[in-house]
């Protein structure tokens, strides 16, 4: 696929969207940079190291950590589910919603779940899923997918939202985000109350203590997880980290790298259903781990790390190609420079070939990484096998032509001169014409020079 | 073949390539500051309001009703079954409910209050964080659907960080189901970046310290 221009130039021709990207992101980026500061934080480089380190193991053990996760988890009474497909996970959750009689389920924020279209799955088959996360429910009501990993509604204002409520809850128009707030909370609290289960995601899945762990600042993981009768949590297979030890590291990360919060409000630790003489919590707990792709990413040694990812979002923040297109311009639910690296390994790197592509290599994603992903370093090589696709399709064949030429004249030191005294003289009237002057219009050229190193190496010689 | 063992079949088959020489795991990296429980109680108290919370401390377990007298004025509110809190009169107040065993009874009662009152297992001074560990005694909803929340504990629960709370606690599951950390009013960015305080969760909450037991 090409790249979507029109829509991207709908996005950066829009002045009041490109002002509710560059203000979201920047107070973002702001919070960010307040608290992981050699003063806020004096161990912050020390920590992405240690994050990376334990990444970096449990990836390439992976198979062992999963297995010892799911001992874990069975242990303390709960469920795990492997499940191949998106289609096999919602499967399994209609399958069990019938055999319970249940009509509604409660969902707090999962990119998981976005990514293999849950709600759309369960809803063909007439199981309604809530999004309770205030931004998701927005975009839920709105019908419109996440523009960013971790603020998922950050391109919509208070106007767009009131339109949204009033269109969709039939309430009075109210532009106050306090009252708005309030509306979804009374709104999304008859249904935490109501539902017969609770899906969620997962931050992270802790091998030795069969746990779960979601941070969020609203509460509504709390109430999901909490409140219905089965609690079902839905996570990638690369969200294991092996030890309920090595949790401080990345919680210390990911609050921070996120929203510049050293915790989230909430950060629940859960393990199997609740146990015999607690009072309330889920009779059932299951975990289903979705490969959807995954161990296809494991394969390369270099782009394995992609699997690394906690989900910060903070690549996107300080990305200038994501400040400028938005998050809906990416083709999959993953945006930013993090969405630019797994989109291509999930869908194979001719489904899009544009996007490793669309990034300055400016290496700010890689700088603010928490787990020190080498964003940069794997553009270039989805680069590489982009060109190599193409070569073997046989397309990209005026480059190649040019190419051709190039290396023809610069063999040819007579023609090259004389090519190259043309050029400078014509040099000038780059900006003035046709296909040039658009791309010329944003950049400055540097003046050719006086002389050409030629020309002086051979004045030289000759004094 | 079951999807169990074709992933994990394929993640074997896919970890054959090795980046070079195996990365070990690290050692857990644990910072635990030495501090005294004056010096505890003050960060405490600093990172709790910062993010919006009151932190009051008392003396003593019998100081504590009147020190929430303000709060419960014309308000109802149900209380967890954490022996801390009969021992400091808490569960004998007029206005409080407490003594839930029925999980629908707990529910509907918690729905129905304006203030939820527990005690805490732990209090993270580095983060302001209270630290609630689901049992007998603490249910999981009384923390979290009244408007307000109170939490009331013995300074010598306060833990310096969150090293601190793995260290003293390294296996959470092994007694609970749910290990929960609350730092601060639940609250939301979502509309604008705009904060706004108690979307789900309480969006008042309030810290009790009790310098002695």
């Amino acid at each position: 696929m090409k790249a979507p221009d029109s829509a991207i130039h709908q996005a950066i021709d829009d002045p009041r969207l490109q002002l509710a990207i560059y203000t979201a992101t920047g107070r973002l980026i702001d919070h960010r940079a307040a608290v992981v500061s050699r003063e806020a934080l004096p161990d912050y480089q020390a920590l992405r190291d240690q994050a990376n380190a334990i990444k970096r193991h449990t990836i390439e053990n992976l198979d062992r950590y999963l297995e010892q996760l799911e001992s874990n988890v069975t242990a303390h009474g709960g469920h795990v589910v492997y499940c191949r497909t998106g289609a096999e996970a919602a499967d399994f959750v209609l399958d069990l919603a019938k055999k319970r009689g249940v009509h509604m389920l409660v969902k707090s924020k999962s990119m998981t779940s976005e990514e293999i279209d849950f709600n759309e799955r369960l809803e063909a088959h007439h199981l309604e899923a809530v999004e309770t996360d205030l931004g998701e429910y927005i975009l839920q009501l709105a019908h419109q997918r996440p523009y960013h990993i971790v603020a998922p509604a950050l391109h919509l204002t208070r106007y767009d939202v009131a339109e949204v409520f009033t269109k969709e809850l039939g309430v009075p128009n109210e532009v106050v985000i306090e009252k708005q707030t309030k509306t979804a909370r009374g709104v999304l609290r008859r249904k935490f109350l109501e539902a017969g289960i609770g899906v969620s995601g997962a931050n992270f899945l802790i091998a030795d203590s069969g746990a779960v762990v979601i941070v969020e600042n609203e509460g509504n993981a709390r109430l999901s997880t909490s409140a219905p009768k089965i609690h079902i949590a839905i996570a990638g297979i690369e969200k294991v980290i092996p030890r309920a030890k090595d949790l401080a590291v990345f919680l210390n990360l990911l609050g921070r790298s996120a929203t510049g919060q050293p915790l989230t409000v909430y950060t629940s630790f859960l393990s199997g259903p609740r146990r015999e003489t607690e009072i309330d919590g889920p009779d059932e707990f299951y975990l289903l781990l979705l490969d959807n792709g995954r161990s296809k990413l494991l394969a390369d040694p270099e782009k394995r790390q992609s699997l690394y990812c906690i989900r910060c979002g903070a690549c996107l923040n300080h990305c200038p190609v994501y400040r400028k297109i938005g998050g809906h311009n990416y083709p999959w639910v993953y945006s930013g420079p993090i969405g630019a690296i797994i989109t291509p390994q999930f869908h194979g790197v001719s489904s899009d070939t544009w996007l490793p592509f669309a990034s300055s290599l400016c290496g700010a994603c890689a700088e603010v990484c928490p787990v020190k992903i080498e964003i940069p370093k794997i553009l270039l090589k989805l680069r590489e096998e982009v060109t190599e696709v193409k070569r073997r399709e046989g397309s990209g064949g005026l480059e190649r032509f040019a190419f051709q030429l190039f290396a023809w004249i610069a063999t040819h030191p007579r023609l090259y001169l004389s090519l190259a005294g043309l050029g400078s003289l014509f040099f000038p009237l780059v900006p003035k014409i046709g296909p040039l002057k658009k791309w010329a219009s944003q950049r400055s050229l540097p003046e050719p020079a006086k002389q050409s190193f030629h020309e002086w190496f051979a004045q030289r010689r000759r004094s | 073949m079951t999807a169990r063992d074709q992933i994990l079949r394929d993640i074997r088959k896919a970890l054959k390539t090795p980046a070079g020489q195996p990365a070990p795991l690290p050692p857990p990296r644990l910072t635990i500051p030495q501090s005294d429980p004056d010096q505890l109680s003050d960060l405490f108290a600093q990172k709790f309001e910062a993010l919006g919370g009151k932190c009051l401390r008392v003396p003593n377990p019998s100081s504590v009703p009147p020190a929430i007298a303000d709060l419960l004025v014309q308000k109802s509110a149900i209380a967890s079954n954490s022996p801390f809190l009969r021992k400091c009169g808490v569960t004998g107040l007029p206005q409080v409910h407490s003594g839930f065993t029925d999980r629908e009874q707990l529910k509907d009662a918690c729905a129905a209050s304006d203030i939820g009152i527990t005690s805490a297992d732990y209090a993270l001074a580095a983060t302001g964080s209270f630290v609630m560990l689901s049992s007998p005694s603490e249910a999981r909803l009384v923390s979290l659907l009244p408007p307000a929340h109170i939490a009331i504990f013995p300074r010598s629960r306060l833990l310096a960080n969150l090293d601190q709370l793995f260290t003293a606690l390294p296996r959470p599951a092994d007694q609970t189901s749910s290990m929960v950390l609350i730092t601060g009013p639940s609250r939301t960015a979502d509309i604008e970046q705009i904060l706004v305080r108690g979307v789900h969760g309480p969006g008042e909450i309030y810290a009790v310290i009790v310098d002695e037991e």
